[in-house]
Formats: C-alpha cells, structure tokens, sequence
C-alpha cells in the first residue's frame, strides 16, 4: 500500500513537471521536444535495467528486456532523425524534472527487493508510460512541427501504449 | 522385364506425386505494419504456411492465447508456421498486447 501510494505520488510529480514549457506560455520547441522524448526512453531503459539487476522473476524480467529492446529501438530512431534534420536535442526543464524524478524512483526502487521490488517497479512502470503517453498526446505530438518528429513520436505512442498495457497485465498477474 | 521396370518407375512417380502434394500447402502472408496484423483474420487449410511479414522497426511476436504457437518475428524479418491442426487461433503479440488477431485453420 505504501508503495502504491508512492507511485501515485511520482506519478502527480510528473504530470505537475511534464507541462511546464506550456505554463511557461511558450509552446516546447523541437529540439526542446526531441530532448524530452529522447530522455523519457532513456529513463526507461535505465528503470529496466535496475529490474534485470534485482528481479529475478521470469516474467518481470521479460518485461525489462522488452522495455530495453523497445525504447532503444524508438531513440535509435529519433538520434537519426535529430541528425538528419541537422537538429541539436536542447535541455530544458522538464527534461530535468523527469530525470530528478527517474533518480528518485531508483534510489526509492533501489531499497526493495523480491516481491516486493518487483511490484513497485511494474506499477511504476504504469504509472511512468501513463504520464509519459500523457504529455506526448497533449503537448509535445501537437508542439512538434517537423512533420517527421511528429510521425515518430505518433509512433512512439502507439508503441508506448503498448507498454502501458502490458505493464497493466503483468501488474495484475503480480497481485 | 521391361513392364516390371515401368511398373517400378510409374510407382516411384506416384511417391514423388504424394511427396509433393504432403509439401504444397500454400503460404499465406500476415503482414505486420504499425503495430497491427493484416488482415487481422486469416482462413488457411491444415497443412498451410503463415508467414508473418514484420515491417516496423520493433520486434514482434505471434503468440496463440491457447499457447498452441509462439513466433518471434525480429523488425525488418518474417517468420514461418507450417499449421497441422485444424482450429479457431486467437494470438496476440506478448510485448504490445494491445496487437490481437485470429488464424482459422481447417480441415485440407
């Protein structure tokens, strides 16, 4: 219970970080964009990492390597798209904000073990592609301009709502 | 002796007929595009090949919810299933759940 609640607390910190650039009246520029997509993968695959490090659950494991397989596919994609718009991926601050809140969640994850490890991950792992399928559909697939960055984080979207599901289903499996 | 050597040859005719006809299932193609099958229900007869035809940039799989069959199917590959018993297949994809379809496979 403790864990949930602590996930549903990463989570509202999220979504209280991911808007910023529209509270700031300005909408996310592309390089501001790619930089956000780029980084929220990258968390992602960091998070999986940390599980195929402390789980040992056949299939929170397979879960894990999906995620890795999955986001590095999604920013191969991206790296050669920024390069080949000549674009320069550009740090902002929601960008930071993921990354302090990806640190804490591992630093958080990093405490637990067996079970219950593996249950605080798979529901952050809810909770994280929520946020994440969140901000793509309302600000940065809208934001975006460059019709190919738009193309690939429509893809993104669908991949990651992909993820959010079987993260869903394997959550329940859990209970 | 000569009719008994075309009786033999008329034989092995009919053996490589047989043999052939047990190999000549069609094939049919499942293409995956976009995270979705296409088509999303196929009818094949016993003995018939699918082959799975992955198109994106991710890995799939074909996986039967009966656990009849499990295919991976790398990005940019295909993979193959000669299918030898007749049924209704719901399978889905293990890593993007959300990608369902169903194989109907009857009698040849």
């Amino acid at each position: 219970m403790r864990q949930f609640r602590a996930t549903g607390l990463t989570a509202a910190l999220l979504l209280a970080v991911l808007p910023a650039p529209l509270l700031a009246a300005d909408k996310p520029t592309d390089p501001q964009i790619a930089h956000i997509a780029y980084t929220a993968g990258d968390l992602d695959v960091k998070a999986a990492q940390l599980a195929l490090e402390k789980s040992k659950t056949e299939s929170v494991r397979a879960f894990a390597n999906d995620m890795v397989r999955d986001h590095k596919a999604v920013n191969d994609k991206a790296l050669a798209l920024v390069k080949k718009l000549n674009v320069t991926p550009e740090d902002n601050d929601t960008s930071k904000g993921l990354v302090k809140q990806a640190n804490d969640k591992a630093a958080e994850l990093g405490k637990l073990s067996g079970a219950a490890f593996d249950k605080a991950y798979v529901e952050n792992e809810v909770a994280y592609h929520k946020t994440v399928n969140g901000a793509l559909e309302t600000t940065l697939i809208p934001s975006s301009s460059n019709g190919e960055l738009k193309s690939l984080l429509e893809t993104g979207l669908k991949i990651f709502k992909a993820h959010e599901m079987h993260a869903e289903k394997l959550a329940g499996e859990l209970k | 002796m000569l009719q008994a050597i075309r009786r033999w040859a008329i034989v092995m005719v009919l053996h490589a007929a047989g043999c052939a006809a047990a190999f000549a299932g069609e094939i049919v193609q499942v293409k995956i595009s976009d995270l979705a099958f296409s088509p999303a229900e196929v009818t094949i007869r016993v003995g018939d090949t699918v082959e799975w035809v992955n198109s994106d940039f991710i890995d799939h799989t074909a996986t039967a919810n009966d656990g009849a069959f499990d295919l991976y199917i790398e990005a940019g590959k295909s993979a193959q299933l000669t299918v030898q018993n007749a049924g209704t297949f719901s399978y889905y994809c293990r890593v993007h759940p959300n990608m369902t379809a169903t194989l109907i496979v009857v009698a040849p």
